[in-house]
């Protein structure tokens, strides 16, 4: 189905299933601990052995000799596998460094080797005895000196995107501000860890992943393999977590199947926590550069963000600066990405990629802004709004309720009781700020496909290679094809995350929501036509007056049940949704405001949030329930970035030192006490025949600033680089008395 | 993890003798933090003595009107008891501050004693660490410290102890009780039981081969005000950046001990006595000498700022 017009009224919008609170349809399987997760598919196959990784320990260079004799002597050892005996490997479009590394080496726990036993203890004993000699190269392993260093590179500035004349309007401009934002590298630490299970027969692999984008696994395993696309099958119907770490195919998968073939059965493989930080991928760190100019009247006229961040060759830049190009108005504008060369591991996607980290400067840069404007810093927001895209004036946005969200937030926090200046309200030992910040993330069309089929019991069984990493997508999809076929949910079926099924969007930069489910409905639109043909109901187009409802088909006075059409053969569907040029023609984003009360021990300088509060207008909310907990997930991620996460780099070795969940600290449940969410009514015929967008990541987008901003009330101290850790607020703090 | 064998002791005494007889043999109680040491092949026994089977669970009065905490009582319970909760608050409080209710349940009072330090350097095998691997040197010093000791350090090692507890035993005057291999017993002050550094910061304690804790005795009740104050970057379940516990008599006379600045609980006989002057002239006989890296020099003014806290709060 092609989408290439706005979407007219059409089954989805009887909201009988889509749009209610509606529990997770997989949760039963969740609580009672029988979803099968990957590491933990014992029934698939039969004899399977364990591997485990043995990772660089340096973070550029090259190895000069390995040797594995002691290992492969070791208690129980059926194979071990290095780049020596790894055959020709390629590399996956989606990998910056090889994911089995010699002997060059381009990143600290890159993998070097992988050892398969009988059992997981003996393979990691035996990984202990596998001896690594390295020949160490000097990197560049530190940020800020990279970009002192790296100057004006042309050809990066000639990607710039400029509108007027920046320069001259932030020279004229009576009101500026220019300022420095940090942000640090973080880690995505899903529970979960990467886990795969391969197993080979003859020249076939499968693979019992963890993996949010299955098409994408399956063929860059096939390029890294140089073995055909179609003969790799991924499977990962359950997923814990994967925050953008799970987008790529990663070391567990490449090295179980090469362990596979090297031993001959069967081989699971576990990335060790300790191996997560530096071994996988990383949301990179950022330096960012701001600088506004308004006038007196508190209209922004010169708008300005560059982001430095660095990565391995072949990687790529953070994208920082996105947000900026269409949050606020402004003539005159400039934003640029810099990249720098470093030798630490890949940076990459995690969760809201570019907005997450852009939002955390531009926001706190607008709370300055609006400071030195004398200008409540949520009026000042809405003074700046724009209905149009800053760089196209004549391309609208598809929807845009910034302005509400920010109204309706306002009111519903007690933003009104705010002392606008700092450092005022103390309760007890705490002192109390209060701070907001504006929720902007892009919502991307990308096409995806589904297969529905119905049977003689009138059971809607849905089959996608989508994936569900703990968000919910089992359940819309089941409210989708429940409404488009007029059952309920217990007459649906969902099967996911495997690459036999039809290829989707999968899950990644909240895009999954939205284009599965309008992939399902184009399913679902073959079926029901496939349907009333099959009943002798096709005399209209478009099915005019045929009503899929309550497991009956209805035309005029006739009534079928659905089961019947079904017949003993059963009736099947295959469609997806593809889209035309219908995200140039208006902007598709989603909008939200971030309200934030927190304390700050007034001796200790502890900062602990007491409140948050999270509007959001994203489309269509198909159900409630799951994007709510999407929203306050999100919510809490961004509690972590703003107070505690940051992967430490030893400058001198290039590696994130803190790398387990005892030294990267993670928000636990006494740092969260109480959030609210609200859905704006929105519906968007431009974004899909559900009019939905995604929430799961616009639900951390500028947290992270309402967080610093409310620091900033409650202390008058403002800090820009992140976390706002203590040790940035001490000497600031008042006596202790 | 290496191949180990293992044993359940019979009585103290045997446990210690089997010790003896097996170099490299490591006890074993809750074993929250060793079995993870274990796998990481941070520590390496070859034998492992089951201590869980000795009745040291108990806690009894002592005839000076003192308790006698048996090594194998839990956290969870030694925090819970009445006697503690009531006569030894800071003692509970300090344990409730630490780890989590799974792990409390789990580890024992003489395993909290000599759990290892959290230096991501220690933890990390390919780095060098003279605690870990003796003569190979320091990551930590020059590397990522801002978890790190800023006072008693010395060229070979930076790290912390991590316990919490130990903090509060030392501010109570705790005795460590123990058997050695000749079944012998003998009781180390806690102001005795860890070390510093020095150039062997891989003997962390005064316990000779072989010699086990078989129980920690606190003297009578002091009375006074008791408060724990830990500060961490996140609310629960986290290390301390420091930790301040303190005993506060009604007239500005009592004891402080720190967390999270060195390699051992810290006391200093002289600074208790500058309470009555506050916290700063407390903090400056604290922490004299002190020798932070940049990354961790914010300690210093944290410590007198908690301290000026805990003292504005026992004042009431």
């Amino acid at each position: 189905m092609k989408f290439d017009t706005p979407a007219a009224t059409n089954p989805i919008d009887q909201l009988k299933v889509v749009g209610k609170p509606t529990s997770r349809i997989d949760g039963p399987l969740k609580t009672t601990g029988t979803a099968p997760y990957a590491y933990e598919r014992h029934d698939v196959v039969p004899n399977q052995a364990y591997g485990y990784v043995v990772a660089s320990t340096i973070a550029k260079g090259r190895i000069a000799s390995i040797a594995v004799e002691e290992a492969k002597a070791a208690p129980g050892v059926l194979a071990v596998v290095t780049h020596g005996n790894a055959g020709k490997l390629g590399k996956g479009d989606r990998n910056a460094a090889p994911l089995l590394g010699g002997p060059e080496i381009d990143h600290y726990h890159q993998a070097v080797a992988l050892v398969v036993a009988e059992s997981f203890e003996q393979a990691r004993a035996a990984a202990q005895r596998i001896h690594v000699e390295y020949e160490r190269a000097e990197g560049a392993f530190d940020l800020a000196h990279a970009r002192e260093t790296m100057g004006d590179d042309p050809e990066q500035k000639k990607e710039d995107k400029t509108v007027g004349d920046f320069a001259a309007a932030f020279d004229a401009a009576p009101v500026k501000l220019d300022e420095t934002y940090t942000t640090p590298d973080q880690s995505h630490m899903m529970m979960e860890p990467h886990a795969t299970i391969a197993a080979w027969q003859g020249d076939r692999l499968t693979v019992w992943t963890s993996n949010q984008m299955i098409a994408w696994a399956a063929a860059d395993l096939a390029k890294t393999l140089e073995m055909p696309r179609e003969k790799v099958r991924v499977i990962s119907p359950f997923i814990g977590g994967g925050f953008g770490g799970k987008l790529f195919l990663r070391a567990d998968t490449l090295l179980a199947a090469l362990g596979a073939r090297e031993a001959g059965r069967p081989v699971k493989v576990a990335l060790p926590r300790p191996m997560m930080a530096n071994n996988t991928t990383h949301r990179p760190a950022t330096i960012q550069r701001i600088r506004i100019g308004a006038g007196q009247d508190g209209r922004i006229t010169a708008i300005a963000h560059e982001s430095w961040s660095g990565n391995l060759e072949d990687g790529k830049p953070e994208t920082a600066v996105d947000q900026t190009r269409l949050l606020y108005a402004g003539a005159n504008r400039l934003t640029g990405l810099r990249l720098a060369h470093l030798d630490l591991p890949e940076g990459n996607a995690m969760r809201a990629p570019g907005e997450a980290p852009g939002l955390m400067a531009l926001e706190i840069a607008m709370d300055e802004m609006a400071e030195r404007l004398k200008v409540d810093p949520v009026e000042f927001r809405i003074l700046n709004d724009t209905q149009v895209d800053p760089e196209n004036p004549e391309r609208p946005f598809s929807q845009r309720q910034l302005v509400q969200c920010l109204r309706t937030g306002a009111e519903r926090f007690g933003w009104s009781k705010r002392n606008a200046e700092p450092a005022r309200v103390r309760d007890g030992r705490w002192l109390v700020g209060i701070g907001m910040a504006a929720a902007f993330r892009n919502n991307l069309l990308t096409k995806s496909a589904a297969r529905v089929r119905l049977d003689n019991r009138g059971v809607v069984t849905v089959e996608t290679d989508m994936t569900d990493i703990g968000t919910g997508s089992y359940t819309i999809i089941a409210q989708t094809a429940a409404e488009m076929m007029g059952v309920g949910l217990d007459k649906v079926v969902v099967r996911l995350g495997d690459s036999g099924y039809p290829a989707s969007a999968g899950s990644g930069g909240q895009w999954g929501a939205n284009n599965s489910t309008a992939g399902v409905y184009a399913a679902c639109v073959k079926l029901r036509e496939a349907v009333a043909q099959k009943l002798g109901f096709n005399s209209a187009p478009d099915l005019a007056g045929v009503q899929f409802a309550d497991g009956q088909v209805r035309s005029g006075n006739r009534s079928v049940p659905l089961a019947q059409a079904a017949g003993e053969a059963g009736l099947s569907a295959e469609d997806g949704i593809e889209y035309g040029d219908i995200a140039k023609r208006a902007q598709q984003s989603t909008f939200g405001a971030h309200f934030v009360e927190v304390g700050v021990d007034a001796a200790t300088a502890e900062v602990r949030v007491r409140r948050m509060l999270a509007v959001c207008a994203a489309g269509r909310i198909l159900n409630p329930l799951s994007a709510r907990s999407q929203v306050i997930g999100a919510m809490t991620m961004g509690v972590g970035a703003a107070l505690m996460e940051e992967l430490a780099v030893d400058t001198r070795t290039g590696f994130f030192v803190n790398h387990d969940l005892a030294g990267y600290e993670v928000p636990v449940h006494a740092d969260i006490p109480h959030q609210e969410v609200i859905f704006l009514d929105e519906t968007d015929p431009m974004s899909s025949p559900m009019k939905a967008k995604g929430v799961g990541e616009l639900g951390l987008c500028g947290v992270g600033a309402a967080i610093a901003n409310a620091v900033y009330n409650a202390t008058g101290l403002r800090v820009r680089d992140y976390p706002v850790t203590l040790d940035k607020l001490l000497d600031g703090m008042p006596p202790v008395t | 993890m290496r191949p180990f064998t293992y044993e359940r002791a019979g009585s103290p005494a045997e446990a210690a003798a089997a010790a003896a007889r097996n170099p490299g043999a490591k006890f074993i109680a809750g074993g929250t933090n060793l079995l993870d040491l274990m796998k990481l092949e941070i520590e390496t026994p070859a034998h492992l003595i089951d201590v869980n089977g000795l009745s040291l669970d108990r806690m009894e009065a002592t005839p000076d009107g003192g308790l006698r905490i048996g090594a194998l009582v839990r956290n969870t319970d030694l925090a819970a008891d009445e006697r503690v909760r009531r006569d030894y608050g800071l003692l509970s409080r300090a344990l409730l501050a630490g780890a989590s209710g799974q792990l409390r349940n789990k580890a024992t009072t003489a395993g909290n004693l000599l759990q290892r330090t959290r230096c991501p350097y220690f933890y990390d095998t390919a780095q060098p660490c003279n605690k870990r691997q003796p003569g190979s040197g320091c990551a930590a010093i020059g590397g990522f410290s801002r978890q790190l000791a800023v006072i008693g350090g010395s060229e070979s090692c930076i790290a912390t102890h991590p316990s919490d507890m130990a903090v509060a035993m030392l501010a109570l005057d705790a005795t460590v009780e123990t058997v050695r291999p000749d079944g012998a017993t003998r009781a180390i002050p806690i102001a005795d039981f860890h070390r510093l550094p020095g150039d062997t910061p891989h003997i962390e304690t005064s316990l000779e081969p072989g010699e086990l804790i078989t129980a920690v005795t606190l003297p009578q009740p002091l009375g006074g005000t008791h408060i724990y104050r830990k500060v961490r970057d996140r609310a629960s379940y986290a290390f301390a950046l420091v930790a301040v516990g303190a005993v506060v008599q009604p007239d500005g006379s009592g004891r402080v001990a720190l967390g999270g600045v060195a390699h051992k609980p810290w006391r200093v006989a002289e600074a208790d006595a500058e309470l009555p002057k506050g916290a700063r002239a407390v903090t400056t006989r604290l922490l004299a000498g002190a020798a932070p890296t940049p990354e961790n020099a914010f300690k210093l003014p944290l410590v007198e700022r908690t301290l000026g806290s805990v003292l504005a709060e026992a004042k009431g």
